[in-house]
């Protein structure tokens, strides 16, 4: 039933996740990352053993739902002063590099 | 705890001061920013004071009330605000370097009640980068130190807030509790720190860490301010669905009101492990506590112990969500890079340090297909559990005392290596964000090498003047036993 660490996650899984969280990582920082990972699944292993086949999962603290304001026209931010924080902008939009290859 | 000439050291005594003409915001802002000048350079709380700002504010204040007009409740209140919050043309750097030179577009809706209510923000203090840690070490602009020992962290993430209020460069700060960060680092700097209900004060403009535990509240040298400051940033805010619909907390006036008859909890199967000089301390807050009046009663909490596991898989979960939005498209840095793909994952990699980069791991991962039932989906039924504990332990008992810390403050670089050392800090705080109840962390007397300790008090939902009329008790109790405030 229990696993040792290295079990709980190797270094070809830490690698697919770091590419779903964006986020590149050497060779060097896989093997820190996946012995740093496996040490704490270790430790929250505490409740692998629990039958919670019964509980709801909580998702939030205070029970508010379906929380609507009224539809009414409100002042939003000013573009310009949003638009001064972008690294970079124009024609009063967002500049990005290209979303695919240039030569797809 | 100050040491301004002709200052009173609290914001309630500044206010009054203030408001009735005896003082001058001005000249009491000038007092804190001789302080600032006297010791930021080795405590580091700030990561910028809004010298020029603040004038400006205070000299306002000055006119309201040469004018005649109600400058507010908290008139020529010097604050100093954790930079996790957003101030309008002023940085807002979450000690990332992925926020830098980031000016928010709009005030979060806790600085604008402050501005309303007459007090002057000093500036933006140090944390823990988006706020993820206990020591305020894993900050992208440094450590902060802590006043009482600058051989010692402040503890975190809120190191900042606490530092500035225990070494008198503001009275009250702000700061955010996700899973301790105002109680821990309240207890570690000897200062008052107040977590209330999820749902309490507004959450728009503070920067998401983890959207269903994060809450701001007040740091203060003693529990009145603290009063003063929810009292003053509380209510509904239809700014933040989450916000609950409900009037501003009224909390002064049960300060003087006493605690006979009142229950207080003891967890037996609490998750041991506290040092034996933090017990010590808890003990006598019981002690404190039925000499004043109150019962103690013994409850239990049995899935208390799996609160850690739960916490480190939501909290990560709800963080690398929160986080995504990071990706040099709108504000902050940007790495160039080729193509749009490309670019996010280089700006994300510079950007962010390496606590933030493991906790978007450990969400994404916990979040991930194959592995979400396992890890975060079993996590909220363990939330559920806690819960529950709680909710029977509030049948029995009107309040729950444990420490705030296991420890007291320790030696900066003692955990950095050790993530898990590090979690093991927020044993006692964590379990209050999972449930989204008020806790607040008080000090009461010192513990190893004369360091501050704090004891923790917790109340269920919207409890808040059970709370601090416990708050007062221990309080009263420190003074009379001739205790430093």
């Amino acid at each position: 039933m229990s696993k040792s660490p290295s079990e709980r996650i190797s270094a070809e899984v830490v690698v697919k996740v770091s590419r779903l969280a964006r986020l590149d990582v050497t060779p060097d920082e896989v093997q820190r990352i996946t012995t740093q990972m496996a040490g704490m699944l270790e430790h929250f292993a505490d409740i692998d053993a629990l039958d919670l086949s019964d509980v709801e999962p909580m998702t939030q603290p205070y029970p508010l739902s379906n929380v609507f304001r009224e539809d009414v026209v409100v002042t939003g931010l000013d573009r310009e002063e949003v638009l001064a924080n972008a690294p970079a902008a124009e024609d009063g939009r967002f500049r990005v590099p290209p979303i695919v290859g240039l030569d797809g | 705890m100050t040491t301004h000439a002709n200052i009173p050291t609290t914001a309630a005594a500044i206010a009054d001061g203030v408001r009735s003409g005896a003082l001058k915001a001005v000249d009491v802002l000038e007092a804190h920013l001789a302080q600032i000048a006297a010791r930021e350079v080795d405590i580091h709380a700030f990561n910028l004071v809004t010298a020029d700002e603040a004038r400006a504010a205070a000299a306002r204040v000055d006119a309201d009330v040469a004018a005649g007009r109600d400058p507010g409740v908290l008139a020529g209140v010097p604050i100093a605000l954790k930079d996790n919050m957003c101030t309008r043309g002023i940085p807002t750097t979450c000690s990332s370097k992925i926020l830098e030179g980031w000016r928010p577009p709009y005030d979060a809706t806790v600085v604008q009640r402050l501005a309303a209510a007459g007090a002057v923000a000093i500036g933006k203090t140090n944390l823990d980068e988006f706020a993820m840690g206990s020591s305020t070490e894993n900050s992208a602009f440094g450590v902060t130190f802590n006043p009482r020992d600058i051989s010692r962290v402040s503890g975190g993430s809120s190191g900042g807030s606490a530092a500035a209020v225990a070494a008198g460069f503001s009275p009250i700060s702000l700061g955010s509790d996700t899973g301790g960060s105002i109680r821990q680092p309240a207890a570690l700097c000897g200062v008052v720190g107040v977590k209330p209900t999820y749902g309490t004060v507004s959450r728009y403009g503070l920067v998401a860490y983890a959207s269903s535990l994060d809450q701001i509240g007040p740091f203060s040298t003693d529990v009145r301010d603290s009063a003063l400051v929810l009292e003053a940033i509380s209510g509904h805010d239809p700014m933040d669905s989450t916000s609950i619909p409900q009037a501003a907390l009224s909390l002064q006036h049960v300060l003087s009101q006493g605690v006979e008859g009142l229950r207080v909890g003891r967890i037996t199967d609490m998750p041991s492990g506290a040092d034996p000089d933090v017990t010590e301390r808890l003990e006598a807050a019981f002690d404190a506590l039925k000499a004043a009046g109150a019962t103690i009663v013994d409850v239990e909490m049995p899935s208390m112990k799996y609160a850690l596991t739960a916490y480190y898989l939501i909290a990560p979960a709800e963080a690398s969500s929160n986080l995504a939005r990071y990706d040099g498209v709108r504000y902050g840095m940007r790495v160039t890079a080729t193509d749009t793909n490309a670019m996010y994952s280089a700006t994300r990699t510079a950007g962010f340090g390496e606590e933030v980069k493991r906790r978007i791991m450990l969400g994404t991962y916990a979040l991930s297909a194959g592995y979400y039932d396992a890890y975060y989906g079993k996590a909220l039924k363990v939330r559920r559990l806690i819960s529950d504990d709680f909710a029977r332990a509030y049948t029995k008992a009107d309040v729950l005392l444990t420490p705030t810390s296991p420890i007291v403050a320790f030696p900066v670089g003692e955990k950095s290596d050790d993530p898990l050392a590090m979690y093991l800090c927020d044993i006692y705080t964590i379990p209050t964000n999972l449930a989204g109840h008020p806790a607040m962390s008080v000090p009461f007397g010192t513990g190893a090498h004369g360091l501050p300790v704090g004891v923790q008090i917790l109340a269920p939902t919207l409890g808040e003047q059970v709370m601090f009329k416990v708050a007062a008790s221990l309080e009263r109790s420190m003074i009379a036993a001739g205790g430093a405030k």
